[in-house]
């Protein structure tokens, strides 16, 4: 069986990544995947508003944030979701090369992001104490934003992964529909860390 | 032809078939031997409740095995047995309703079945170190101070099957949207297909908020977090919330399937088309919407304020306006109909005036200030039962003998089909319909035992008398399965003279369902062209290749190492041994994964030629 689907300008489609019944249904499944993803955090954000003040007499909020550093966070991320956006540009015009390269910078930049994040709790563990169990919050706040944090290292084992798997035969019709749904993945953990950002640590520094 | 060729081959091939299968009818058996034999359970667990209470202050069962008992039936018979035999009769039956050739994913389905039955498993090996006992719902601070692995198995169990469930959701919706046939409508589209398609996206939005509640019960028990924790900060109304979310959709899960099965049934045995098919549509739309509004009134005694138990108990009542709406499409479908009487249509029937009881008395406990009386009450019980029993096992009980001529080749016996019936419904009304009169005297539900001369007596008597009777149902309908296997005919390709497309498709179903996909040309597609004289569908397409998915054993794989992380997840509290079984189990799931991404599966293809072979 023939399933050279390698891309030249000739015969390339519109869309690569939407030109199979897979990758239509590739696409389509990772957006109801996102709907599911959404009421998950809606619960821990739930849940986090719940208990945000339950300090148990430990670290509050205002206490513990720097928003210099989450502030850092927030355009390491946003700007690997630009990054993103400009690979999958790169993607339909069949230009493997540059697609590889702006996703590696997404990467570079999700690492970066998670780097920070490791800090920011290593620092509230050394020099607060503040910890998963020291209270309702410690549990609440670590498990929201550990959760994202968990997604951004999911996010970056499934890039370097089709990274490494793809990168020496280009594009074609199969592997288009993975590139751009791990793309999909990675703008709704941009869009949850939006709300974290606001919700954690803006409303918990002036809330 | 599948059956011809599993009687010529070995055993293990058989096995290795199953366990490696992505075919969306092979996998629908499977859901249903997995769902039956969790039934079995589900259903003994429950003669043990009530041989217990057949007598004031019975000492049959102990009291700490009990509320293992309660817990275990509920939780066995809501997610482990209606779930998944629902599941499988979506699994064999939708794709052929919308003219499909398989699901949209394949693999995901067959990953999605195994993580249900190692769930399931995960959930009743802790009978041997001590099952759950803090109720199906495993309310907190109960759960969480609950002695013992029982509650870390729940947890477990569940996550992992919920995991499962959550991905049949997806595949159905992406299914439905992505691969109806030519002219397969939204609008044109069977019941049964419609209501698969309005519970998959309630699964989409209703099991996250468990499997979040369910992480937090994990974290408070095995890590040590704080979320129910009243000493450092937490609130154990966190728990019902998040666990209502999810449970009151889900209850929509399980039953609009259901209607979708006698909306059928209604039909073809009434030989009319569905009386108000488009109303039928969005009351199904409307009930499936308004699930989402109306979870807090399992709370009502919680003490959340005169204005939430208000809102929150009108919202539920309205939800009796579509349901009522369907219960007159039905009585009308029926009104001057050709009726054929069978063990199918018989179920179907008996379900209206049973479910009408579940339902009025859903409107009583709705009203927020009578609640007060009825909360926990065997009033509850019953109203429950009622709707779960009259409404979703008589559906998926009408549904096995509709559908069976197209999942196992065999009409199932009509005699033995009726004494299954009214030893069923006559037990099952003895059961509970006294129940309804032992909760208004104030028997509260999940007590062990009950004093005499209370005037409780007679009424829990008679009720355990009826489990029996529901008990010898369910063993004649098993019976009936293997007879029928055994000693009856293959079954025709149309014995109901249907009206849709999974009654258009060949006998036995090829495994790629269709050989040319049909042209659907309105509402009942195989009936349009009955009465137009053809008898069969036309294609929509010449005969060409057919891309087919290839089987894979990762899917079993995959559940087997997050079973293994079950354990150690549940047992690294005792000891360090168990981080091995942790990380061990998960490595194996992560890393079927990472194949699964980086080896290409293409697929192959069935030519054009090997299809006209086949024809002739």
């Amino acid at each position: 069986m023939s399933h050279d689907h390698s891309l030249n300008p000739e015969t390339m489609p519109h869309n690569p990544e939407k030109a199979t019944l897979e990758g239509k249904n590739k696409f389509l499944g990772l957006w109801f995947f996102l709907g599911g993803e959404t009421v998950l955090f809606a619960s821990l954000f739930g849940t986090y508003l719940a208990l945000k003040n339950s300090t148990a007499d430990g670290p509050t909020s205002e206490e513990l944030f720097g928003l210099e550093l989450v502030f850092l966070m927030t355009m390491l991320l946003l700007t690997s979701s630009l990054t993103s956006v400009y690979a999958m540009y790169h993607m339909k015009n069949n230009d493997f090369k540059k697609m590889q390269l702006w996703l590696g910078i997404t990467g570079l930049l999700g690492i970066a992001f998670l780097g920070c994040e490791i800090y920011e709790f290593y620092h509230y563990i050394h020099e607060y104490g503040f910890t998963f169990r020291s209270s309702a919050f410690g549990s609440a706040f670590y498990t929201l934003v550990g959760f994202h944090g968990g997604h951004v290292l999911f996010g970056l084992c499934w890039l370097s992964a089709i990274m490494i798997r793809n990168a020496k035969r280009g594009l074609n019709l199969y592997n288009a529909p993975k590139f751009n749904t791990f793309s999909l993945y990675w703008h709704f953990i941009d869009v949850v860390w939006v709300f974290i950002f606001t919700v954690v640590y803006l409303m918990g520094k002036v809330g | 032809m599948s059956t011809a060729i599993a009687q010529k081959r070995s055993f293990a091939a058989v096995l290795w078939d199953y366990l490696t299968t992505v075919d969306h009818k092979k996998i629908g058996k499977l859901y249903l031997y997995g769902g039956g034999f969790f039934f079995l359970l589900g259903g003994l667990e429950a003669l043990f409740i009530r041989i217990q209470l057949i007598k004031p202050e019975n000492d049959f069962i102990s009291a700490g095995l009990y509320n293992e008992m309660i817990t275990m039936h509920g939780t066995t018979m809501i997610f482990f047995a209606a779930m998944p035999l629902l599941l499988g009769l979506m699994n064999a039956i939708m794709p052929l309703q919308i003219g499909a050739r398989d699901v949209a994913f394949p693999f995901v389905n067959a990953l999605g079945f195994w993580l249900f039955l190692f769930g399931g498993i995960m959930l009743n090996v802790s009978w041997i170190t001590g099952a759950p006992d803090a109720g199906w719902t495993a309310y907190t601070p109960l759960s969480t101070s609950s002695p013992g692995h029982g509650v870390d198995y729940y947890v477990l169990g569940l996550q992992i099957s919920g995991a499962g469930t959550l991905m049949g959701g997806i595949n159905f919706l992406v299914t439905i949207v992505n691969m109806r046939a030519p002219g397969m409508t939204y609008m044109r589209m069977p019941l049964f297909s419609w209501t698969t398609f309005v519970i998959s996206v309630l699964i989409l939005f209703a099991f996250p908020a468990l499997t979040v509640g369910l992480f937090l019960l994990m974290f408070d028990r095995m890590f040590g977090s704080a979320f129910f924790d009243v000493a450092l900060g937490g609130n154990s109304i966190i728990w019902q919330h998040l666990f209502w979310i999810f449970g009151h959709p889900e209850v929509y899960i399980l039953i609009l399937p259901a209607f979708g099965i006698f909306s059928e049934i209604f039909a073809t045995f009434a030989k009319k088309r569905l009386f108000g098919y488009t109303a039928m549509v969005f009351a199904t739309i409307l009930i499936a919407f308004l699930g989402f509004m109306v979870w807090a009134h399992h709370m009502f005694t919680v003490g959340m304020g005169p204005v939430t138990n208000s809102i929150f108990a009108i919202a539920t009542m309205a939800i009796a306006v579509p349901t009522g709406i369907k219960i007159f499409n039905w009585l009308l479908t029926l009104w001057g109909g050709n009726i054929t009487i069978n063990s199918a249509m018989l179920w179907s029937l008996a379900f209206i005036p049973s479910f009408t009881i579940g339902g009025m008395t859903g409107v009583m406990v709705a009203t927020s200030v009578a609640d007060y009386q009825y909360h926990d009450s065997y009033f509850v019980v019953a109203h429950f039962h009622y709707v779960i029993v009259g409404g979703v096992v008589f559906g998926i009980l009408a549904a096995l003998h509709y559908w069976w001529p197209i999942m196992f080749r065999r009409i199932l016996n009509e005699k033995l089909g009726k004494l299954a019936f009214w030893t069923f419904f006559i037990g099952f009304h003895l059961t509970f319909f006294i129940q309804h009169f032992l909760g208004l005297m104030g028997m509260p539900r999940r007590y062990w035992v009950f004093l005499e001369h209370q005037g409780l007596d007679m009424g829990n008597f008679i009720s355990t008398i009826g489990a029996f009777f529901m008990t010898f149902g369910v063993l004649v309908f098993l019976y009936n399965a293997i007879y029928s296997w055994l000693k009856e005919e293959p079954a025709p390709q149309d014995p109901w003279d249907g009206r849709t497309l999974e009654w258009a498709v060949a006998q036995p179903v090829p495994h790629y369902n269709f050989k040319q996909l049909p042209l659907v040309r309105g509402l009942d597609a195989l009936w349009i062209e009955k009465m137009e004289g053809n008898g069969k569908m036309t294609p929509a397409e010449p005969v060409g290749d057919i891309h087919m998915p290839n089987g894979s054993i990762l899917p079993f794989i995959m559940s087997l190492g997050f079973f293994i992380a079950g354990f150690g997840f549940i047992y690294q509290t005792d000891t360090d041994f168990a981080y091995i079984l942790l990380f061990g189990g998960m490595a194996i799931a992560l890393i079927c994964m990472l194949i699964r991404s980086l080896k290409d599966d293409h697929g192959y293809h069935i030519t054009k030629e090997e299809l006209e072979k086949e024809a002739d």
